[in-house]
């Protein structure tokens, strides 16, 4: 039991730690060049992509779970995954793999965000 | 009318009769708060849009410096104006309220002192009775238009600046009035080849520094000579460079050089460098300014707008942001 | 046609703007980036290890931590919070998923007043829009790289 509650609070030190870190590397390049929000989003996405590709990523995401999975190299990820794992069984399911796994993120995006322009306005900003 | 170099020099130098500013919220807790004469508590101004709230306060703007000037509408022969935004619809559509003649400008946020020079130009030559002068702006259509939606969680970086909600309107005239405009200098584009639009300031003062400097010679003055020079929105980082700029050249404004950007907000703090946007020197001119002027507190003013003239698109495409300043001389004649 | 080039740009100029910017508070901005998205990561744990109490696991369970995240972020972003967090965290709050989730929501919600289908619908991808060209772009070749492998 003790064990247990020690690998749990160890597993949010890991979580914060390497999604911190990850948002932390995304902080310094966005110091040090003038790469805007837009950009950064697809660049980590991309490396999620090529490191999940190049079997670097799936170790992160079992060493820290959400902290893994939640940045947005997590996306990039959850789509390389879902890609490597359609290309087992044929042709057809190598090219749509990805879009079906990543398939609830983008639909959950795209609904809340229309249900979120119903309910809400614009405001403008004092600060 | 005479001209030298750039300059217009105005034989009846036309007189202020008559000035309104309305401006927005953040912007009446700063100096100009007490002098405008609306300080919206809402910034969407009754309206359900921003760019319909940001016609609504230049429009109102400009019946108001009509009706402080005791005009009607009828006694208008022209309005010069603009704004910032696509196709400068805040201007068009606010000159849908007025029976009176429109000539549409586009000068970034130097569109009020270039509305100035040629509101002059045509009431010194005798083809306009009184002219209105107006421009203005609001934060959030520009920020809509410019930058991002205003929900999408980015950093402003230390540089960036902040467009003041805001509108000015004034009323040229043949007679009446205790400023006048004796002349004028056209600005220059001037592109050093600043890419970064989040730094308008350092884009926006090789401009003011160059119509600046050009006033002096074609008018024989100095610095020294001006009670304040005025110029529109260069915040404290463009300030800094004007000074430089002017300096390097044998000229020190540091004495009397105020920017309204600068000075707009209390505080600069998450506004980083001071206000910025077209309804920033209107504003600031249109209240704090003209109303120390007319108590006789500054005798000779030297007003510089400066405007960025660049778009999405051009900056899209990795151009420089060519920037451009009009000056306007303007004197208290008791 | 214009004249001007990146090769005439006045140069010095350039040097010197570069000398007068103002300082970037480097050490803030990274603690706040690392703060804010640990603890963004640290809630999707959170939200992991309850719905794996419910029952939930493998695809599952992954899809629902990353639905519930985007919906934190909408509803933020509707609320008008998630873009005051973004101006203090930086990239803390742009890289988590709910920053993705924030930059379809914000352009829905702003471009609403254009109309709905014109606006709120075609500009919902304004920023987001990229992601997902890239994502499915990029998915796909490495489908038939290891296809082909």
């Amino acid at each position: 039991m003790q064990s247990e509650i020690i690998s749990i609070i160890l597993m949010y030190l890991k979580a914060f730690a390497v999604g911190g870190g990850i948002c932390l590397i995304a902080q310094i390049i966005i110091n040090f060049t003038d790469l805007t929000a837009g950009k950064i989003l697809v660049y980590f996405m991309l490396a999620g992509v090529a490191l999940t590709a190049l079997g670097l990523y799936q170790p992160l995401v079992e060493f820290a779970g959400a902290g893994a999975t939640v940045p947005i190299s997590g996306f990039g990820y959850l789509l390389a995954s879902g890609a490597m794992k359609g290309a087992e069984r044929g042709l057809f399911y190598a090219i749509t793999g990805a879009l079906s796994a990543a398939a609830a993120g983008v639909t959950a995006a795209v609904v809340f965000a229309f249900l979120m322009a119903l309910i809400f306005k614009s405001r403008t900003k004092r600060n | 009318m005479t001209r030298k170099g750039n300059t217009i020099f105005f034989k009846n130098s036309p007189r202020i009769l008559s000035y309104a500013a309305v401006v927005g919220s953040k912007e009446s807790e700063g100096i100009i708060g007490s002098y405008a004469d609306i300080a919206l508590a809402d910034d969407m101004y009754g309206e359900s849009t921003y760019e319909k709230a940001e016609c609504k306060m230049l429009s109102t703007a400009i019946s108001l410096a009509i009706e402080k000037g005791g005009l009607k509408q009828g006694d208008i022969d022209v309005l010069l104006s603009g704004d910032l935004l696509n196709q400068i619809i805040s201007a068009s559509f606010a000159a849908r309220d007025f029976d009176f003649p429109f000539l549409g400008l586009y000068s970034a946020c130097s569109t009020m002192s270039e509305s100035m020079l040629l509101g002059a130009t045509l009431v010194d030559g005798g083809y306009a009775k009184n002219a209105v002068c107006a421009t203005g702006s609001h934060f959030a259509s520009a920020e809509r238009q410019y930058r991002y939606p205003l929900e999408l969680g980015c950093t402003r970086p230390p540089q960036a600046q902040w467009t003041v909600t805001g509108a000015g309107g004034l009323v040229l005239s043949r007679k009446g009035g205790r400023i006048a405009i004796i002349n004028g200098t056209m600005g220059r584009v001037c592109d050093l080849g600043v890419t970064d639009v989040n730094n308008m300031g350092a884009a926006m003062a090789p401009a003011a520094a160059d119509t600046i400097m050009r006033h002096f010679k074609d008018t024989g003055t100095e610095p020294g000579d001006f009670d304040l020079i005025l110029t529109g929105d260069l915040g404290a980082l463009g300030s800094r460079i004007l000074k430089d700029l002017t300096w390097e050249k044998g000229f020190d404004i540091s004495a009397n050089h105020v920017d309204c950007g600068e000075i707009i907000y209390k505080v600069i703090e998450s506004e980083f460098q001071g206000g910025s946007g077209a309804g920033c020197s209107a504003s600031v001119l249109n209240s704090y300014v003209l109303t120390k002027m007319d108590a006789g507190l500054y005798k000779r003013v030297l007003f510089a707008a400066t405007g960025a003239l660049l778009s999405t698109v051009s900056s899209g495409q990795g151009e420089s942001i060519p920037c451009i300043s009009h000056a306007v001389e303007l004197e208290y004649c008791g | 046609m214009t004249g001007k080039t990146r090769e005439n740009y006045n140069r010095n100029y350039l040097n010197y703007v570069k000398t007068q910017d103002p300082p970037t508070k480097h050490f803030k901005n990274c603690l706040a980036a690392f703060g804010v998205g640990g603890l963004i990561c640290c809630i999707g744990q959170f939200i992991r290890y309850t719905l794996e109490y419910v029952g939930l696991s493998g695809d599952e369970l992954a899809g629902a931590t990353s639905i519930i995240l985007i919906f934190l972020g909408c509803l933020l972003t509707g609320l008008g919070v998630y873009d005051r967090i973004g101006r203090y965290a930086g990239a803390g709050s742009i890289v988590p998923i709910t920053g993705f989730a924030n930059s379809v929501t914000s352009p829905a919600i702003e471009f609403k007043t254009e109309g709905w289908i014109y606006g709120m619908a075609a500009k919902m991808f304004t920023v987001a829009g990229a992601i997902i060209v890239f994502g499915v772009c990029s998915g796909v070749i490495v489908g038939l790289i290891y296809l082909f492998l």
